[in-house]
């Protein structure tokens, strides 16, 4: 949960002031967005994939309760537990206590977004159960004690330069420059500690409620040894998870890797259906599915909202975005960044906290085009704009207050002509301190905004519909020729 | 605009009440601000039957796609939106459809580089039309930038709300622009046009920004 307010605008101009930043996001965005479009491009019924995957999630999410009750169903009958956890603090305290019970004491994670927004490790470190992340990306922010700057590529902020000096720091080897020496100083940690875990802990990718099988999707292998080594694996789902029939997987398997890595298929797929079974010789002895809601039931039922929930987290609106491209994924906030993070933070958390991101969005409108379940984020975003607006009617504060005034000014000067036209004449006389070759500079608040770095076009001083006028002698239709 | 409408032989009329489609205020959450703003376009422009020509994709895509959600509770305002939906068209749309009417000949002689307004391209699905039209006019070659069809960082508000990040966003824009080689940047959407030549004359940077229309019924002025 954010307890402080998010700053959008602070975050970003602290990020916009990191060349090296930039240098990282343009790399990433850049090949991410070639890789997409062209798995994309192989694809003849991509549309068609994309419409049948949203019609499947609308279903879904329209009888979000039925579909639950089957896959618990399903799940308890392969020999799994399933928990529902209404808000983050009731996921952690499930999870804390299978292992207390178990007396477990190490966990290794794979990456998964849900746990991140209930922060279990925190809870699972406070409660002396030590817990690793195995993910490489995330090892590395777990091991900085950072938080993840994209969903699926959380350590893109960091260079291998940097990791070279946080892997010699850290486990005193020396300061290596190859990937590939560093990626085995961590396979070779990570190989100790999946081999010392009594639980693995990981996300879902996809449930499927008829037959209680979850999905999970990676390409490094950490998520189906955290799954199968250990002898308690411990899933955790946001309750939006859920395909209705195991036959969908395929649509959604082939859309989430393609869009999100420009990848055929990742590539491991694990299908987990349950703990290991009488006769077999490997797997877990105990396998719990967490149902987490933590706000998701609310969004469920708004009707201009709830596609938010079709999302399949494959971060292609991150990869197109052009505001995340320059500010990256810490200036949203929270786990999610992004347009898909304007759109979920604010919904999961407190408005007024997190009121600054439905509108760091230029609204352009490429998330919507890239988007694999086609959601329409620019709606979404007037929608949560709106929200926000009525918010501040009833609440509002200094800024909000000055915004209300002046589109209320406006809404009456843009409504009767006479008082637009008055007031363009007006501008014509203001402008004259502030006019240079047509063009205005260093106009007071809030235009200093604009004029800070860029010139602002001066009104005419005979605008177009006097001169009209006076060439067709005031005539309201006139024809030309 | 007026040039090359009256150039096609079309009869042009402009409506002296009008103002503004309410737009700012929508995209700013302010949606009863909008809808005053709104119902005020509907009156001046709600009952002919002309077609609207406006030379900015975002306005059309306001009134075609947003004005059925502002009036979404009345159903008399809502028969009006949808006629003045099937009337109203983005400038090089109409142009293109009208193209053999096209009897200008534009005095620009160069290379121009053509930006993509995101509400023409996502929400009007216009990206071939603009580029038909400058590759017929004579004299004129069309070279494409790199993400051509990537936001310039206007996007309304968001500009004043995030200034910092839309100037990031607008120099990557400019970069493109300059890069392409083209002596001119031609765009359809008058707030496109307004920020990238905000920052193009700032910076006396070495191109021409012009509108479509601007660019077909371009004048030599020596």
């Amino acid at each position: 949960m954010i307890t402080e307010r998010i700053d959008f605008k602070k975050n970003s101009v602290e990020a916009l002031k990191s060349p090296k930043l930039k240098k990282a996001l343009v790399n990433f965005t850049d090949r991410s967005r070639a890789f997409r479009r062209k798995a994309v491009n192989e694809v003849s019924e991509w549309e068609e994939l994309r419409s049948e995957a949203r019609r499947i999630k609308e279903d879904v999410i329209n009888n979000l309760d039925s579909y639950l009750l089957e896959l618990e169903k399903s799940v308890i009958r392969m020999g799994g537990n399933v928990h529902w956890a209404k808000d983050a603090e009731e996921a952690s305290s499930i999870v804390v206590d299978i292992a207390r019970e178990n007396n477990v004491r190490n966990v290794v994670k794979s990456k998964s977004m849900a746990t991140e927004e209930i922060e279990l490790n925190r809870h699972l470190i406070s409660n002396g159960i030590n817990t690793v992340e195995t993910d490489l990306g995330e090892y590395i922010v777990q091991l900085c004690d950072d938080h993840p700057f994209h969903i699926i590529a959380p350590a893109i902020h960091k260079t291998k330069e940097d990791i070279s000096k946080l892997f010699s720091e850290k486990f005193g080897v020396p300061e290596y420059e190859e990937p590939e020496k560093l990626t085995e100083i961590a396979r070779k940690k990570l190989r100790e500690k999946f081999l010392s875990a009594d639980m693995g802990v990981s996300g879902v990718n996809f449930a499927v409620a008829e037959s209680g099988t979850i999905a999970i999707v990676e390409n490094e292998g950490n998520a189906r040894l955290a799954t199968t080594v250990p002898d308690i694996h411990v899933a955790i789902m946001g309750i939006e998870k859920i395909v209705p029939k195991f036959e969908q997987l395929s649509i959604f398997l082939s859309l989430l890797a393609r869009s999100a890595t420009g990848q055929k298929s990742s590539t491991y797929v694990s299908l987990i259906t349950g703990p290991r079974r009488e006769g077999e010789s490997d797997g877990p002895r105990q396998f719990h599915l967490v149902f987490l809601d933590n706000g998701r039931s609310d969004i469920a039922r708004s009707e201009e909202t709830k596609e938010s929930l079709y999302c399949i987290r494959c971060g292609a609106c991150i990869n197109i975005c052009p505001v995340y491209r320059q500010v990256g994924g810490h200036s949203y906030g929270w786990v999610y960044s992004g347009p898909i993070g304007a759109v979920i933070t604010p919904q999961l958390n407190d408005l007024e906290k997190t009121a600054d991101l439905p509108f760091a969005s230029s609204l352009c409108g490429a998330c919507r085009d890239v988007c694999p379940v086609k959601i329409d984020f620019p709606h979404v975003l007037l929608s949560l704009r709106q929200k926000v607006v009525e918010q501040g009617r009833k609440k509002p504060d200094p800024a909000g207050f000055m915004e209300k005034i002046a589109f209320r000014v406006w809404s009456f000067v843009f409504s009767k002509p006479f008082y637009y036209n008055l007031t363009g004449k007006m501008m014509v006389f203001l402008q004259y301190f502030y006019q240079r070759d047509n063009e205005l500079r260093g106009l007071p608040y809030p235009f200093s905004k604009w004029t800070k770095e860029k010139n602002f076009p001066a009104f005419s001083k005979k605008p177009f519909r006097e001169r009209w006028k006076e060439k067709y002698h005031g005539k309201n239709r006139t024809l030309l020729k | 605009m007026l040039r090359v409408l009256s150039g096609m032989g079309l009869e042009i009329e402009f409506p002296q009440e009008q103002t503004c489609c309410g737009q700012p205020a929508f995209n700013s959450g302010h949606a009863k601000e909008a809808e005053k703003v709104a119902c005020h376009f509907l009156d001046v422009f709600g009952d002919g039957d002309e077609a609207i020509v406006c030379p900015s994709g975002s306005c059309v895509s306001m009134v075609k796609h947003y004005y059925a959600e502002l009036f979404r509770n009345d159903s008399e305002k809502l028969s009006r939106v949808e006629k003045i939906s099937s009337n109203i068209y983005e400038f090089s749309e109409f142009v293109f459809q009208h193209k053999e009417a096209l009897s200008l000949n534009s005095a620009y002689k160069g290379r121009v580089t053509f930006h993509d307004s995101c509400h023409a391209l996502r929400e009007l699905g216009i990206s071939s039309q603009p580029r038909e039209l400058i590759k017929s006019l004579n004299g004129v070659e069309l070279i494409e930038m790199e993400m051509a069809d990537a936001c310039c960082g206007f996007g309304g508000t968001f500009s004043i709300k995030y200034p910092e990040v839309s100037k990031s966003m607008l120099q990557e824009k400019t970069d493109s622009i300059l890069d392409s080689g083209a002596d001119a940047v031609v765009s359809t959407d008058m707030g496109c046009l307004m920020n990238i030549k905000g920052l193009v004359s700032r910076k006396k940077m070495p191109v021409k920004v012009l509108h479509l229309a601007e660019l077909i019924a371009f004048e030599d002025t020596k």
